[in-house]
C-alpha cells in the first residue's frame, strides 16, 4: 500500500484536504534540501514534490526555471536528489515524496535503474512533466515494478477521453493545472476548476490535485474547497528567493502553516 | 526505402520524434494535427502554397553548376541549389509561408517562433507583415548581439523581438520561452517551428514544406545534365534545409545523402553542435526524442558552432533515424572548414554563402578532389551570408 494512498486516506478520513508544496531541490543551497523538507512537514505538508532540476524547463514560469539554474549551478543532479530523499527518510518515514521533473535526466540515468534507485531511496511517486500519457507507458510501467506511483497532469484543454487515458496509467492522485499556461502565472479561474474536478474524479478514480497559481491562504482555501489536495509551488521559491541567508526555514514555515489555515478553514468533517 | 512514409500517426520515426510535451499543450498540437491535415488534402490551400512560393519568394530556385570552383578542386563537379536566392535570402521562408497560410486558416491572429541566427525569425516577420499578423519573435540576448542587423530587420517588419535571458541565452533558450508563450496565449496564437524539431506533427509539417526544394532538383538534374547527383549534401542544424532536399531523394537509393554538422572547434574538442557525428547519447528535448549532446546528469550542454543556425544541441527526429537506417550519412565540418568555404565561394563564383551552408560546401569541397570528374555533388546552399559579414570580419580580425 503505497504512502500516498494512505495519506489521502487518512486525510480523507479526517474530513480533511492534503497541502502538496513543491520545491526545488539543492535551491537555494544543496545543503538545504533536507532541512526545507523537514520545515515544510513541521507546517503541515501533507506530500512533498521535490523538483529535479533540468537545464530546458518548458513547462515551468521564471521562478520555478531560475530556482533550476540555481540548484543546477549548486551541482544538483539527480542522484542527489535521491541521496536526499534517502536522508529525509532517515528522519522521516511517514511523509510521502514525489518527483516531479523531465524526462532527460531520468532517461540518462535509465528507467528501470531509476526506478529502483528512487525506490530505496524512499520515493513514493514521480511526475514527468514532459511523459505524457501517449509517451509514457515504459515509464509508468518501470513505476508500477517498483510500487512507486506514476502521477499525471491534467489541464483545462484536456477531454473527456484524456481523463480515461490518465486514469488508464495513473495512480496515486493526479495534478490538475489550474490555469492554462506555465508555473507561476497569473489569475485562476475557481468556477472553471471547481466544474472540471467532479468530471476529473469520476473517470479517473484517484484524488486530484490543483496547481499553477496558488499564492496565498485565500486560495488555497477557496481551492481546498473543490479539490482533494492543493499545491503550492512558484510562492514557496519566491520565499526562498527572498529570504535572507539563515531566515530560510523560518520563513518557509510560516509560510507552509499560512497555506495550512487556508486548506484547513475547508473541508469539516461531514 | 521505396515505400518511406515516416511518421507513424503519433509522429514517431522509429524510436524518434514523438510527442514529449506538458498536458498543457497536447490539446493544441491536436488541433494542429487535425487542421494541417485537412489543409494537406485540400486542393485550394496547396495551390495557395505553391502561388505564394512562385510569386512571393520566388520559386523555384535554379541550380547552379560551380564551374571553376569544381575545377580549382580537380574533381567531382559541384552544384548549387540556390536557396540563397529566395525572398529573406534562405530557405526558412519556404516553411513560414505554410505555416503562415495554416495559421490563417485555423484562425489565428498572432504568430510566434523562436530564431537563433535571426533568420526564421526574419522569414516569420516577413510573412506576419504579408498576411497581417502580429508578430513575437524570441530570440537568446547572446544573438541579439551577434545578429543586430537580424534583429533591426524584424523590427522594421513589424515584429516585437524579445531577448531571452534564460539558460545559455541562445537557440534552445529561446525555444523554451518561445514554447511558454505559446501554453500562455494557445487560443490566439501559432507558434511557427523553424526546423524539423520539436513535437509532432512540427517535423513531418516543416518537411513537408520544405520538401519542394527536393522536388525541385528531382526534375531539375535530369534538365540539366540528363540524370540525378550522385550525392546531395546539406547542412543539419535542426535540419529542416537538409530534410527539405533530402526527403525527396530517400526512394532514390544510388543518391547518396550526406548531412553536415557543425564541428565548431572540432568533435574531438567536445566544443561543437554535431549530436548525430559525435554519437550523442539519445534523450528527450523540445518535445521529441532524438540524439542530444548532454552531460551524463542528462543536463542539455551548450553547443558552440561559428554559425548561429547550427548552434543547436539536437537534431531533427527523422534525421536520427535516417542515420541509424543508414540511408543518410552524418559528417561534421569545423568553423575552420566553413570559413574556407565560404571564402571560396566567395572569390570562384561571386556567390557569398551563410556560414551554415558553407558546412556542407566545405564537405563537398573535402570529398570532390578524391572523385572522378563526372561524378555529381549537388549542394543545398540554403542561405546567403550577407548576415554573416560581422562574424566573418571579425574572425580576419577586420572592424567596420
Amino acid at each position: 500500500m503505497s504512502r500516498i494512498k494512505n495519506t489521502f486516506d487518512a486525510l480523507q478520513a479526517r474530513g480533511k484536504k492534503a497541502l502538496i508544496p513543491f520545491v526545488t531541490a539543492g535551491f537555494p543551497r544543496l545543503d538545504l534540501t533536507v532541512p526545507v523538507m523537514h520545515a515544510l512537514v513541521e507546517a503541515g505538508a501533507d506530500i512533498i514534490e521535490l523538483g529535479v532540476p533540468f537545464s530546458d524547463p518548458m513547462a515551468d514560469g521564471p521562478t520555478i526555471q531560475r530556482s533550476s539554474e540555481k540548484a543546477l549551478a549548486n551541482g544538483m543532479n539527480l542522484r542527489k536528489v535521491l541521496e536526499a530523499v534517502a536522508n529525509f527518510r532517515a528522519d522521516n518515514s511517514e511523509t510521502p515524496v514525489v518527483l516531479m521533473g523531465y524526462a532527460n535526466p531520468i532517461e540518462a540515468m535509465g528507467l528501470e535503474t531509476f526506478a529502483k534507485a528512487a525506490l530505496d531511496a524512499g520515493v513514493d511517486g514521480v511526475l514527468v512533466v514532459d511523459y505524457p500519457p501517449e509517451e509514457s507507458e515504459a515509464f509508468a510501467r518501470a513505476m508500477l515494478d517498483q510500487s512507486m506511483d506514476p502521477i499525471f497532469l491534467l489541464a483545462p484543454t484536456s477531454t473527456p477521453a484524456r481523463f480515461e487515458q490518465v486514469g488508464r496509467l495513473a495512480h496515486g492522485y493526479v495534478y490538475y493545472v489550474s490555469l492554462k499556461g506555465v508555473t507561476g502565472s497569473g489569475q485562476l479561474n475557481i468556477a472553471e476548476v471547481a466544474a472540471r474536478i467532479p468530471e476529473i474524479r469520476a473517470v479517473v478514480g484517484l484524488p486530484v490535485g490543483v496547481g499553477f497559481g496558488i499564492r496565498d491562504a485565500a486560495t488555497a482555501a477557496q481551492m481546498a474547497q473543490v479539490a482533494d489536495a492543493v499545491v503550492v509551488g512558484s510562492r514557496i521559491i519566491e520565499e526562498l528567493e527572498k529570504s535572507p541567508a539563515g531566515e530560510e526555514l523560518a520563513r518557509v514555515e510560516a509560510l507552509v502553516r499560512e497555506l495550512r489555515r487556508g486548506v484547513d478553514s475547508v473541508g469539516s468533517p461531514t | 526505402m521505396q515505400n518511406y512514409n515516416l511518421p507513424d500517426d503519433r509522429g514517431h520515426f522509429g524510436p524518434y520524434g514523438g510527442v514529449f510535451v506538458a498536458e498543457t499543450l497536447i490539446a493544441a498540437l491536436g488541433e494542429l494535427q487535425r487542421a494541417y491535415a485537412a489543409a494537406q488534402a485540400d486542393p485550394a490551400f496547396q495551390a495557395e502554397f505553391e502561388y505564394e512560393l512562385k510569386h512571393y519568394v520566388g520559386r523555384p530556385s535554379p541550380i547552379y553548376h560551380a564551374k571553376r570552383l569544381s575545377e580549382k578542386l580537380g574533381g567531382a563537379q559541384i552544384y548549387l541549389k540556390r536557396e540563397d536566392l529566395n525572398h529573406t535570402g534562405a530557405h526558412k521562408v519556404n516553411n513560414c509561408i505554410g505555416q503562415a497560410l495554416l495559421a490563417k486558416r485555423m484562425g489565428k491572429p498572432r504568430v510566434i517562433a523562436e530564431t537563433g541566427a535571426g533568420q526564421h525569425g526574419v522569414a516569420t516577420a516577413t510573412v506576419a507583415a504579408r498576411y497581417g499578423f502580429e508578430c513575437v519573435v524570441y530570440m537568446g540576448s547572446e544573438d541579439v548581439k551577434r545578429q543586430a542587423a537580424n534583429v533591426y530587420r524584424m523590427k522594421l517588419l513589424g515584429a516585437t523581438v524579445v531577448p531571452v535571458e534564460s539558460g545559455s541565452k541562445t537557440l534552445k533558450d529561446a525555444l523554451n520561452e518561445a514554447m511558454r508563450d505559446w501554453v500562455t496565449n494557445i487560443e490566439n496564437t501559432f507558434y511557427i517551428i523553424g526546423t524539423v524539431a520539436g513535437p509532432h506533427p512540427y517535423p513531418a509539417m516543416v518537411r513537408d514544406f520544405q520538401t519542394v526544394i527536393g522536388k525541385e532538383c528531382l526534375t531539375q538534374m535530369p534538365e540539366m545534365l540528363g540524370r540525378q547527383p550522385d550525392a546531395v549534401i546539406a547542412a543539419v542544424g535542426g535540419g529542416s534545409n537538409a530534410i527539405g532536399i533530402f526527403h525527396p531523394y530517400i526512394p532514390y537509393e544510388s543518391v547518396k545523402l550526406i548531412g553536415v554538422e557543425a564541428a565548431g572547434e572540432g568533435i574531438e574538442t567536445g566544443r561543437h553542435a554535431a549530436p548525430l557525428t559525435a554519437n550523442a547519447k539519445v534523450g528527450v528535448l523540445h518535445g521529441n526524442r532524438t540524439y542530444l549532446m548532454q552531460d551524463e546528469d542528462g543536463q542539455i550542454i551548450e553547443t558552440h558552432s561559428i554559425s548561429a543556425g547550427l548552434d543547436y544541441p539536437g537534431v531533427g527526429p527523422e534525421h536520427a533515424w535516417l542515420k541509424d537506417s543508414g540511408r543518410a550519412e552524418y559528417v561534421a565540418a569545423t568553423d575552420a572548414e566553413a570559413l574556407q568555404a565560404f571564402h571560396d565561394l566567395c572569390r570562384f563564383e561571386g556567390i557569398i554563402p551563410a556560414l551554415e551552408s558553407s558546412h556542407a560546401l566545405a564537405h563537398a569541397m573535402k570529398l570532390a578532389p578524391s572523385l572522378p570528374r563526372d561524378q555529381v555533388l549537388l549542394v543545398n546552399l540554403s542561405g546567403r551570408g550577407d548576415k554573416d559579414m560581422h562574424t566573418v570580419a571579425e574572425k580576419s580580425g577586420i572592424q567596420f
